[in-house]
């Protein structure tokens, strides 16, 4: 009986402990996609670049490729954006672009003064096609393999650990 | 002890009361403004159930997030296509998750958050039970007799007085 007196409280005080670990080192905004595992929605939408061509998931099927949602008004963008020029001059998977809720105009001056990084980028005017792929922070950053399914999500800026720690293993293996 | 008990009863009565007093719904937000259609009416009340991404604290309605308006707007235009409101959930959640819901659904991985309180409440209950036992044995057998002595002579006491 004098035993249960130390060890009710103190098993409480671990379960309490083990649980506010866990919750305070997540990162609230990082909300886990149900997308995962799911085919790429489909949708087909005019070329930033060329705006008489259209491109939809459909047209890249039997190639892995990466979606980068980004915008000339997204400030965290120019974080990541020397990692995607990086990443293209590797020449190890194409990355196209989602111009999200952004005047054309101002997209094609941000690439030009940026880099472009994008095999092509696409225009979400009304950020429809964002919606279906559940995007509410951009940059975000989408892996799809060569059946169309999305593999993986990256909310917020890419860094160097996640790229070299998730995204291209896992895309090597996927390239397999 | 029977007065023990029946003085514990009545304490989780009251508990319970403060519970439900506290969980009564508010009532639905633009129900009694004028001018609103019952579209608008059926929207505000869905849109007071779901949440903002942008800012997670805020539900859609109360939002001003670019986002939130896309979703207001979508959320409009599925309703005007005659979606019920469980097909608009069902859309949002296929895309952002269960997140979307203020109402969390019902299944193993949210088991601890819907039964968890009523097991922490079980728990102390069944500790609260053994503690009263034990003092109640400490106290010595007699203890309830004592009690009915002892509530007697106050009685007594009280009648005296007129």
């Amino acid at each position: 009986m004098k035993a249960l007196r130390w060890t009710i409280p103190f098993g409480i005080f671990v379960v309490l402990v083990t649980f506010l670990w866990v919750g305070l080192s997540r990162d609230p905004r990082e909300v886990p996609s149900p997308l995962i595992g799911k085919p790429a929605p489909a949708f087909r939408l005019s070329k930033l670049q060329a705006p008489g061509e259209t491109l939809g998931p459909a047209d890249l099927k039997g190639s892995v490729w990466l979606l980068n949602v980004w915008a000339s008004w997204c400030v965290s963008c120019r974080v990541e954006h020397p990692l995607l020029v990086q990443l293209a001059q590797e020449n190890i998977v194409a990355v196209y672009g989602l111009d999200y809720k952004d005047k054309p105009d101002d997209g094609r001056e941000w690439l030009a003064q940026h880099g472009n990084p994008y095999t092509a980028s696409i225009v979400d005017r009304d950020g429809r096609v964002g919606i279906d792929y559940g995007v509410y922070g951009v940059p975000e950053t989408f892996v799809i393999d060569k059946m169309g399914v999305i593999r993986y999500k990256q909310i917020g800026p890419l860094t160097d650990e996640a790229l070299q720690d998730q995204i291209l293993p896992l895309v090597r293996q996927l390239q397999q | 002890m029977m007065a023990l008990m029946a003085r514990a009863a009545l304490a989780v009565w009251l508990l319970a009361g403060a519970a439900s007093a506290t969980t009564t719904d508010p009532p639905s937000p633009g129900a009694d403004v004028p001018g609103m259609s019952a579209l608008d009416i059926r929207l505000k009340r869905l849109e007071s159930e779901l949440r903002c991404l942008v800012c997670q604290n805020q539900t859609l309605a109360d939002s001003n997030a670019g986002l939130a308006d896309d979703l207001r707007r979508e959320v409009r235009a599925l309703a005007l296509a005659g979606k019920s409101d469980d097909d608009i959930k069902a859309y949002l959640v296929a895309r952002y998750g269960d997140f979307v819901l203020y109402n969390p659904p019902l299944k193993p991985v949210t088991w601890l958050l819907w039964f968890g309180p009523f097991a922490l409440l079980l728990g102390g209950g069944a500790i609260w039970w053994g503690v009263l036992r034990r003092r109640l044995r400490a106290a010595g057998g007699g203890a309830s007799d004592a009690g009915a002595t002892r509530d007697e002579r106050a009685r007594k006491l009280l009648d005296d007085d007129d």
